[in-house]
């Protein structure tokens, strides 16, 4: 498989897998409002998927389709960021995942505008905008309840806490990200480091929220070596139509 | 207090020189968080250009049980419609 197959793989799953978690809120979330915000951002990264793994399938040349791609593979074939498949917790460790995402996210897509492969640049042209507003919303929120009661602060210091250790996967390259970077298709993910420190600090110092020391990483997901347990059930609800009715359609 | 967050009134405008409309409410703690929500609730099928929030608690409504001399007067004053003049054709619509 190319590079560009490898590379497109891994933001088509992490866009994937975290839509089908934040659609998981669709009709539970707190107020209304909050929940036809959440289910817009399933389905801008449901959107970002099709065009993600749209370029997979046609980089692997071998007649599939985007939803081949999604609904056909099972755990082991996928390499979404750890982060992206954890549970969503409460109300609030599902924004702080959103959050901590979105902040990577807008700085990924803002360097893959510039990269050399167009079919590239043209999907992070587009998704750019809808990010650029899902990191204002996570962010704004990650505040609000940090820096709201005693209870809202407490878990989303909890929910930090536990999801901190997923944040490191996204700037830790291997041999794939590397080659992507030697053609120009990828940023370096470590140097999206600093500007992602920045940033997060920032947003913990106004949520008055404290990020923990360790910089311990769980890694895996986007390599494909190991995922969490919850990868697997994610699929289950996923893929259970497709499986049970294979070609299906409407 | 009330826990709940305040009613907010949402007006769009649809298009440049269109005037905002009200389009509906919602609840947000804040005037930005209100601002998003409408962008969420009430433009996901393109329909905005721009977004006014105003806390409903801020509105002053007239009373219904004012109608009649707020309206009535004007009912029998057809001469305050434009209708007796003769416009030109070239005018277009007025």
């Amino acid at each position: 498989m190319s590079t560009l197959h490898d590379f497109a793989l891994r933001m088509g799953d992490s866009t994937l897998i975290l839509g089908h978690r934040v659609s998981e809120w669709c009709g539970h979330a707190p107020v209304l409002e909050e929940d036809i915000a959440l289910a817009n951002t399933a389905l801008d990264l449901i959107g970002q998927t099709q065009l993600w793994l749209g370029l997979a399938a046609e980089e692997e040349g071998t007649g599939k389709t985007a939803d081949d791609l999604a609904f056909l593979r099972d755990a082991w074939d996928f390499r979404n960021a750890l982060l992206t498949e954890l549970p969503n917790g409460d109300f609030g460790r599902t924004l702080m995942r959103q959050y901590l995402f979105d902040q990577w996210h807008l700085l990924m897509l803002q360097a893959l505008q510039n990269s050399s492969e167009k079919r590239v640049s043209d999907i992070a042209d587009k998704a750019v905008k809808e990010v650029s507003y899902h990191v204002e919303r996570s962010r704004d929120t990650v505040i609000g309840l940090g820096d709201g009661t005693p209870e809202s602060h407490k878990r989303m210091q909890d929910a930090l806490d536990y999801l901190y250790p997923y944040v490191g996967e996204l700037f830790t390259p291997d041999a794939v990200d590397a080659a992507a970077t030697e053609a120009g298709i990828a940023p370096d993910l470590a140097s999206l480091r600093a500007a992602y420190d920045a940033a997060v600090s920032e947003t913990m110092a106004e949520a008055t929220l404290s990020i923990p020391d360790s910089r311990f990483a769980h890694k895996g997901g986007r390599t494909g070596k190991m995922h969490t347990e919850h990868l697997g059930h994610i699929l289950t609800q996923m893929q259970w139509l497709q499986r049970a009715y294979p070609g299906a359609s409407w | 207090m009330s826990k709940e967050w305040p009613l907010w009134e949402i007006f769009i405008r649809g298009q440049h020189g269109l005037s905002h409309r009200h389009v509906g409410s919602l609840h947000a703690p804040d005037a930005e968080m209100a601002i998003k929500n409408a962008r969420d609730v009430y433009t996901r099928r393109n329909e905005g250009q721009s977004i006014w929030v105003v806390e409903a608690a801020h509105i002053t409504a007239s009373s219904p049980s004012d109608k009649g001399p707020l309206y009535e007067p004007s009912e029998s004053k057809v001469y305050r419609h434009p209708t007796f003049f003769d416009i030109p054709e070239d005018v277009g619509a007025m």
